[in-house]
């Protein structure tokens, strides 16, 4: 029972980062209707910012943490909006294909350029947030799960504050729905699209750093495996539904962690892209995604 | 004769020329001209998918890792059983690697159908990514058996892979591509890319299409890998991730999708290329990222991809305008 529990907890912080990567993907995808490849490699920027900050600022205290986390945030957020400033944005209304094929030059870009700014060897976390592990009758949670669990929970709701009940959250979703419509309405859709960016990639930057803590080597090419995932989650709740991508994602996070602990620990890496094949195959529109007739 | 079948015997007869003689080359020089041959045979397949069908797999390499399992287990296990301990004849040989690649496509061919049926009823990015999932998985699965080297890789595989075998079957497979787009069926992948709505709507199977078109492409990918086994001698299950499939796919973007001579120099210069830029190595993953993007920005049709026609024209005006 109490490996049961431990196992849990294990998932529950796995998937509350998978969580925040996924939003990123979902939003994105609900105003553009395109995987953003990118994504990732902006998760992995935000592991680097925080790396580099957290050299800067007194280590191990709360307050120093988060701004770290703050830092790459913020430099996220930028690079989102820059990203889709230079390159989305010229490309926007294009074939589909194009637009996939940009974001993956543009992932393979942040990851080889990476290589080439931080190197290529993985180099250690270090522990920004206060470390100290909490045991009762027999668990053991690190205050770094603790700190992913809370964190990835307040930013969780804030975004759902800020889609549900703020004027640009209710472009977003405008803008999700009918992009022309909205704009016959006199919302800026540019405007939009660049807030989405910014707040994708700023959840991206949180969630590089909470993986950092809890996975505590980063290298460049560190994004493309939780990126992978973290869009499987998306796909698996339902792309483009917010309150699906965090259930999908905690879903992943729980079945990874139980399939890790099990004898089958070597297709851990495997288990995503069954989950991903199986539910296109029986249900595309996700577990809360609607299923929609296509238009002609 | 039909012209393409000349040209095919005729390109078979050529290569076989070269290899005959391999023995005056650079050793280098045919190691470069072999790898070239691989991936043209790689590109040029997963342009009939690509490009032709206007689908979008990211899981190429997976298909030849695959083929190239199959091969390689079957010289290397098989291998010594048939031949004997002696080695066997040069035939023998031959035929054993003529089925070991047959095995390997064949391999290939049922996962790109395997993968293909659920997958293509689905489209653009999700197309992408169930591809590249599988490709992983694959990967994933390879490290787990035991029998084939796990995570450590396959070693110790008989270096059957000349100038003859590559070129050979970069032949047959451009050979194949064309004669398929070009025959009454193969309008049909055409069809399917420039609009599927209205192909369906005038009776055409598209997912079918589709699905002929993973297929085929899937098996010379394999043999590809079957090829690319017996020349590297030594395969891991990591040398067919990802990056290797973004590999195949910028040769036909730069190629220009569904244009086959353009593919085929693009596998050329991208080969080439990073031998030349040996020195200059780490930045080579960053140039051809920086291209992707500057190509889909600037030139989305590809590099190669001319307007022979309003280039003729051109050219006539010029010369009109020269004389008169």
């Amino acid at each position: 029972m109490s490996e049961f529990l431990q196992q849990l907890i294990n998932g529950l912080s796995l998937g509350a980062i998978y969580a925040l990567i996924a939003l990123g993907y979902t939003m994105v995808y609900g105003v553009l209707r395109f995987i953003n490849f990118a994504h990732s490699d902006v998760f992995m920027v935000g592991a680097f910012i925080g790396y580099y900050a957290g050299e800067h600022l007194p280590r191990g205290t709360v307050l120093g943490g988060m701004a770290s986390m703050g830092a790459a945030m913020l430099g996220c957020a930028v690079l989102g909006v820059v990203i889709e400033r230079l390159v989305y944005r010229p490309l926007r209304g294009g074939p589909t294909l194009n637009v996939l094929i940009t974001a993956i030059g543009v992932s393979l870009f942040l990851e080889y350029a990476g290589q080439l700014i931080f190197g290529a060897t993985p180099r250690a976390f270090p522990d920004i947030f206060p470390s100290r592990v909490i045991e009762i009758r027999g668990l053991i949670i690190s205050m770094n799960q603790v700190i992913v669990i809370a964190v990835s929970t307040v930013l969780m709701f804030a975004l759902e504050f800020i889609v549900h009940r703020t004027k640009i959250g209710t472009a977003m979703r405008a803008v999700a729905l009918n992009p022309k419509a909205a704009l016959l309405v006199g919302i800026n859709i540019d405007i939009v699209i660049s807030f989405t960016f910014a707040l994708g990639s700023a959840l991206a930057g949180a969630g590089g750093v909470l993986y950092a803590l809890n996975y505590p080597s980063i290298d460049p090419l560190m994004g493309v495996v939780p990126g992978l995932k973290a869009f499987v989650a998306a796909v698996l709740g339902g792309i483009g539904n917010i309150q699906g991508a965090a259930l999908g994602a905690l879903l992943l996070g729980l079945v990874e962690t139980f399939v890790d602990g099990s004898r089958w620990s070597t297709y851990k890496d495997a288990i995503a892209f069954a989950i991903l094949i199986a539910i296109l195959l029986f249900r595309p529109a996700g577990l809360l995604g609607r299923v929609s007739a296509e238009k002609v | 004769m039909p012209k393409p079948l000349i040209a095919l015997l005729l390109a078979i007869a050529a290569a076989f020329g070269v290899s005959h003689y391999s023995d005056h080359f650079d050793p280098y020089f045919l190691d470069v001209l072999t790898g070239v041959g691989i991936n043209i045979i790689l590109a040029v397949s997963l342009n009939l998918v690509n490009g032709y069908t206007g689908q979008f797999s990211l899981g190429h390499a997976g298909f030849m890792s695959v083929g190239a399992y199959g091969a390689a287990a079957i010289t290397v296990l098989l291998g010594p059983r048939l031949l004997g301990e002696d080695g066997g004849s040069a035939l023998q040989q031959g035929l054993l690697f003529l089925g070991a690649l047959l095995a390997g496509g064949l391999g290939a061919a049922t996962a790109g159908l395997a993968v293909g049926v659920p997958s293509l009823r689905l489209k653009g990015d999700y197309l992408a990514l169930v591809t590249l999932g599988f490709g992983e998985i694959i990967r994933v699965v390879f490290q787990n058996v035991d029998a084939l080297g796990g995570a450590l890789g396959l070693n110790g595989i008989p270096a059957y892979t000349t100038v003859f075998w590559v070129y050979s079957v970069a032949a047959l497979t451009v050979f194949t591509v064309v004669c398929l787009v070009r025959s009454t069926y193969g309008r049909g992948f055409i069809a399917t890319h420039d609009d599927e709505v209205a192909s369906e709507s005038v009776g055409l199977n598209t997912t079918r299409y589709k699905i002929v078109a993973f297929v085929v492409s899937a098996f010379f990918a394999g043999v590809a890998g079957g090829l690319y086994a017996h020349f590297k001698l030594t395969i891991t299950p990591t040398g067919f991730d990802f990056t290797k499939s973004i590999e195949i796919v910028v040769m036909v973007i730069l190629g220009g999708m569904g244009n086959t001579p353009g593919v085929i120099m693009a596998a050329i210069l991208l080969t080439v290329l990073p031998e030349l830029l040996r020195s200059v190595d780490q930045y080579r993953m960053v140039l051809y990222s920086l291209l992707l993007i500057a190509l889909m920005l600037v030139r989305p049709k590809g590099l190669f991809n001319f307007d022979y026609a309003a280039i003729a024209g051109r050219l006539q005006k010029r010369l009109k305008g020269a004389r008169g």
